[in-house]
């Protein structure tokens, strides 16, 4: 049985990308705090699959088996296309997921979606409160995402909503998972913040304390006690608080494809950090080649990369060492064992980050907000102070 | 809850059941997931169509598997398993 998310035992004989992701712009009129897309992003923005493209990767991809598939980016509905890709991943057979903000979502085009086969929409929301939805995405969103979740409701569609937790609203748990019931919501994702991208350079302000994690979850528990079956509710634990890493994407090029906006093949949203690595791109050899023969994709299968503590550890095959991009990211080594892992010699990073993270003078820090202005101050090399910590550099 | 010969199920909304040629199994797909089934789970969920009654399909499966020992429980196990995980919905 291979499942995900559902708490069942996963294990997989042979590799096919199960999910296909397909990040189909970094254009977004959002401009979020803790947003993973890659920092160098405006350079991505000018050079996009056109429509044509993105149909053969969704044959392709379904070649090599996905079913699941993921519209998302930045914000999907920039692109006046999705209607046809939607319609392609129905008579393809793909269960369809459109991740959105909300923003650009109308009647015609939610109508067009649903006529068109789209499976699911998932939408973000952010806080219970128009001031921090409003601050933590540097827009005025709020009023507009009520609207939206109203209308994915009246198409009939299940609702699924995603919050990402950070330190400005985890204080609302409460009062979210209140909202989530009010709106209908069948599934809630609590995603907390993982530490990639934008998230990554902002992460003083945005990393909770554990006893706030803690307490969240405690409230979430109660919470899916009272309403039982009726709405799934995840809760992602940040793995900074825990002892062991995450099984990163459930392994390197196991079960997961991302196909970019400008066409680049990766086995995780963030993979393009590490370094040495040339990543194929589905204008060169096409989807099958990515992801069977192209070095990248096979770099990190199996377990003849690992260094020691991971290449001897009993627990190996449990979490296969942790993150790649994560290690890299914080320890400058992309082979070593995720930082998070109190067995790694790199732990005392993760420990100093939380202790930073309760520092009142960097966590009074400005934040850089994700946007076109900032993203080409990064690659300009003009906000290099700011990333100084890690080996994000584009 | 106590699976009855008389009760009839569909696959449940917003869910889809299909045959995955690729992986040679059928899958149930939903938001945020996906399950990969056996072979025997295939056969049962393939007769859930929201107009066999439990009945029905444990006789279809009689039929078709002869030589199998306690397929009845086997069968209403599955179906029980399948309702708990909120796969299939009960119509009647």
């Amino acid at each position: 049985m291979v499942t995900q998310n559902n708490g069942v035992a996963a294990s997989v004989t042979h590799t096919q990308p199960l999910w296909l992701l397909a990040e189909i712009t970094y254009r977004c009129p959002l401009h979020c705090a803790f947003c993973y897309n890659p920092t160098d992003y405006d350079k991505h923005t000018q050079n996009e699959l056109s429509t044509e493209q993105w149909m053969n990767v969704l044959r392709d991809a379904r070649k090599l088996g996905a079913l699941q598939l993921g519209i998302s980016g930045g914000e999907p509905l920039l692109r006046d296309d999705i209607e046809e890709i939607v319609v392609e991943a129905k008579k393809l057979g793909y269960y369809s997921n459109l991740i959105t903000s909300g923003v650009g979502l109308t009647e015609k085009r939610i109508q067009a979606f649903k006529e068109g086969g789209l499976d699911h929409i998932q939408l973000s929301m952010h806080d219970i409160t128009e001031e921090i939805n409003n601050f933590i995405t540097n827009t005025k969103t709020f009023e507009l995402k009520k609207k939206v979740a109203a209308m994915i409701k009246n198409h009939g569609y299940p609702m699924v909503l995603n919050v990402v937790i950070h330190r400005y609203n985890i204080g609302h748990i409460k009062e979210i998972l209140d909202m989530a019931e009010a709106l209908g919501a069948d599934y809630l994702e609590l995603a907390n913040t993982q530490y990639y991208g934008w998230s990554l350079i902002n992460r003083n302000q945005l990393m909770p304390t554990k006893e706030q994690i803690d307490h969240a979850e405690k409230v979430t528990n109660e919470f899916r006690e009272k309403v039982g079956s009726k709405m799934k509710v995840f809760f992602v634990v940040p793995d900074y608080f825990s002892d062991r890493p995450k099984k990163c994407m459930n392994g390197w090029g196991e079960v997961f494809m991302i196909v970019t906006a400008n066409g680049d093949v990766l086995p995780c949203h963030s993979a393009r950090v590490l370094p040495n690595i040339e990543f194929p791109n589905v204008r060169d050899k096409g989807l099958m080649w990515a992801w069977q023969d192209s070095p990248a994709f096979n770099r990190y299968r199996g377990d003849s990369w690992m260094k020691e503590p991971c290449r001897t550890c009993p627990e190996k095959e449990k979490d296969l060492g942790g993150c790649r991009c994560q290690a890299f990211l914080l320890s400058g080594d992309a082979e070593s064992a995720d930082p998070v892992c109190s067995l790694s010699p790199n732990h005392p990073i993760i420990e100093k980050a939380i202790e930073d993270a309760k520092n009142p003078t960097l966590q009074a820090q400005p934040i850089l907000f994700r946007n076109d202005k900032n993203s080409k101050k990064i690659l300009s090399g003009e906000a290099k102070d700011l990333i100084k910590d890690f080996h994000a550099v584009p | 809850m106590t699976i009855l010969h008389t009760d009839i199920f569909k696959i449940a909304s917003h869910h889809r059941f299909q045959w995955e040629e690729a992986q040679q199994s059928h899958v149930i797909l939903f938001p945020e997931g996906m399950v990969k089934l056996n072979g025997s789970a295939g056969e049962v969920l393939s007769l859930v169509d929201g107009k066999n009654s439990v009945d029905i399909i444990v006789t279809t499966l009689k039929q078709k598997f002869k030589d199998v020992k306690d397929l009845e429980t086997d069968i209403l196990s599955m179906i029980k398993f399948a309702h708990d995980k909120a796969w299939i919905e009960k119509i009647n």
